[in-house]
């Protein structure tokens, strides 16, 4: 792996760290991240409507939208790639507000969700959709920490090492998918 | 009705047995291998248009996804972990006699063996608009069947992923539209998808019949070597100014920006009613896993 021009940063993310990260920042990311998919979103919301107490606290964590496959025996985790982010989309608004600071994916977010990360200093990565045996590589501990019912879907807790991830939208309303497009579309 | 003795002898002399042990095996063994092993028209195509990309970000992703498929053979650690929806494609010669039970529930046991011992994720869930619960093991298959001529049985293995497949779009275009119609039709599908399918993408497209059968004539051209043109020369123009546009869009590897959206366009083409023009695109992420085998 080419680690050059590469921002190495820890998660849990600090406000210092979050003011440096901009659209198009290639970012290295060491520190301990929490998957969850649309289902976990969801009951995520419904733990917080009730007022019940979540898995775990949210402020100043990363969520990852990832659902890996089966480990074999001797592996932390299978393949472990990003899934589409605009499912959490209806979701993403209120988790920011609760103190969630980063979030990993692949494809665009909603105008609802950038305006949360705008507001609550919140980053959204992209990571590479399609490369989730590379990826596993940086994954160094796994564990289910909730919700283990929705299998690839639950909860869990990842130690990661140079996990590697790309600003998409920053806390100054940047966005590397509308940027990137402006320099390389052909009218 | 009771045949004539002449033609049921014929039948029985020609028709050839294939048991669905047999089937179930090799359904196993083409998505375990599908899952873990990206063909290599697909590598020969990234690496090329790691070649021509101009974005440093865009090499970078097409770098690392070309790493990606070296990591998966070597350490058996499947491709991407959306193992995908088990589509199988059955080429069934008229001639063949499917025997020791019936051949779906031959497929499905392939697609629960398979998944299972190949690690492979198990997407599928049950009542899907509502309580949605996972099936364990990846079952049921998407099945199409085409009886062709012959005696053997062609079975193709499609592990398609939801977040391309979630960006298919149906247009019952009015036949006024015409090509100028469907182009834009095609180029604003990716436009809209953006980054979300994977990109570089492969286009399928079909364009005629009715509105299903484009949709399977668009998954279908997904089969076809990447870059591979239409046999018919006029389809094969369009298939090249729709990939132009395509990657004139600036989407790029995985949407950061750059000179290639989409690997290959691939259209094929059915007569269509008088009064319709439909036109399907189903997208392929660059995870473009297929694998097929003759019986």
């Amino acid at each position: 792996m080419r680690l050059t021009n590469k921002l190495h940063i820890t998660s849990p993310i600090d406000a210092e760290t979050i003011e440096k990260l901009t659209a198009g920042t290639q970012v290295l990311i060491s520190g301990v991240i929490y998957t969850a998919r649309d289902a976990a979103h969801q009951r995520l919301i419904q733990a917080l409507d009730k007022s019940e107490k979540l898995p775990f606290n949210l402020k100043g964590q990363t969520l990852y939208y990832m659902g890996p496959s089966p480990a074999r025996a001797g592996q932390v985790i299978g393949s472990a790639g990003p899934t589409t982010s605009g499912r959490m989309d209806s979701y993403s608004p209120r988790l920011i507000a609760e103190g969630i600071k980063g979030m990993i994916g692949k494809g665009m977010r909603s105008p609802a969700v950038k305006e949360a990360m705008e507001k609550h200093k919140a980053v959204y990565f992209a990571a590479i959709g399609g490369a989730g045996a590379l990826i596993s590589k940086s994954i160094k501990k796994s564990e289910v920490i909730a919700y283990e019912e929705f299998g690839a879907g639950a909860i869990r807790r990842l130690e990661v090492e140079d996990f590697p991830a790309t600003v998409v939208n920053d806390i100054y309303g940047g966005d590397l998918y509308q940027e990137g497009k402006t320099k390389y579309v052909i009218e | 009705m009771v045949l004539p003795a002449t033609y049921k002898e014929k039948s029985r002399i020609t028709m050839r047995d294939i048991d669905t042990k047999g089937i179930t095996k090799i359904v196993s063994h083409l998505f375990q291998e599908a899952c873990y092993q990206l063909p290599d028209d697909v590598i020969t195509c990234l690496r090329q248009a790691r070649d021509r990309e101009e974005s440093p970000i865009g090499c970078e992703v097409l770098d690392r996804i070309l790493e990606n498929a070296e990591v998966s053979v070597k350490e058996r650690i499947p491709l991407c972990q959306d193992t995908g929806v088990a589509v199988v494609f059955l080429d069934l010669g008229q001639e063949v006699h499917i025997t020791g039970g019936d051949l779906y529930t031959a497929v499905n046991e392939g697609v629960r063996q398979g998944y299972n011992e190949g690690y492979l994720r198990k997407s599928m869930v049950l009542q899907p608009y509502s309580a949605r619960v996972n099936t364990k093991d990846n079952t049921p298959a998407v099945i199409h069947t085409d009886i062709v001529p012959g005696d053997r049985l062609k079975i193709t293995v499609m592990p398609k992923g939801g977040g391309a497949e979630n960006m298919t779009r149906l247009g019952m275009l009015t036949p006024a539209s015409s090509r100028q119609g469907v182009i834009d039709f095609v180029v604003n599908t990716v436009n809209e998808a953006g980054g979300n399918p994977c990109p570089p993408v492969i286009v399928g497209v079909g364009i005629g019949g009715t509105a299903e059968k484009a949709l399977m004539l668009a998954k279908k051209a997904l089969l076809r070597k990447v870059g591979e043109s239409n046999p018919d020369a006029e389809t094969a123009e369009l298939e090249r100014e729709i990939l132009k546009r395509t990657n004139n869009l600036g989407i790029g590897p995985m949407g950061y920006g750059g000179r290639i959206t989409a690997l290959a366009v691939h259209v094929e083409v059915f007569p269509a009613h008088i009064a319709s023009l439909p036109v399907a695109v189903n997208l392929q992420c660059h995870s473009a896993r297929h694998k097929e085998a003759m019986l």
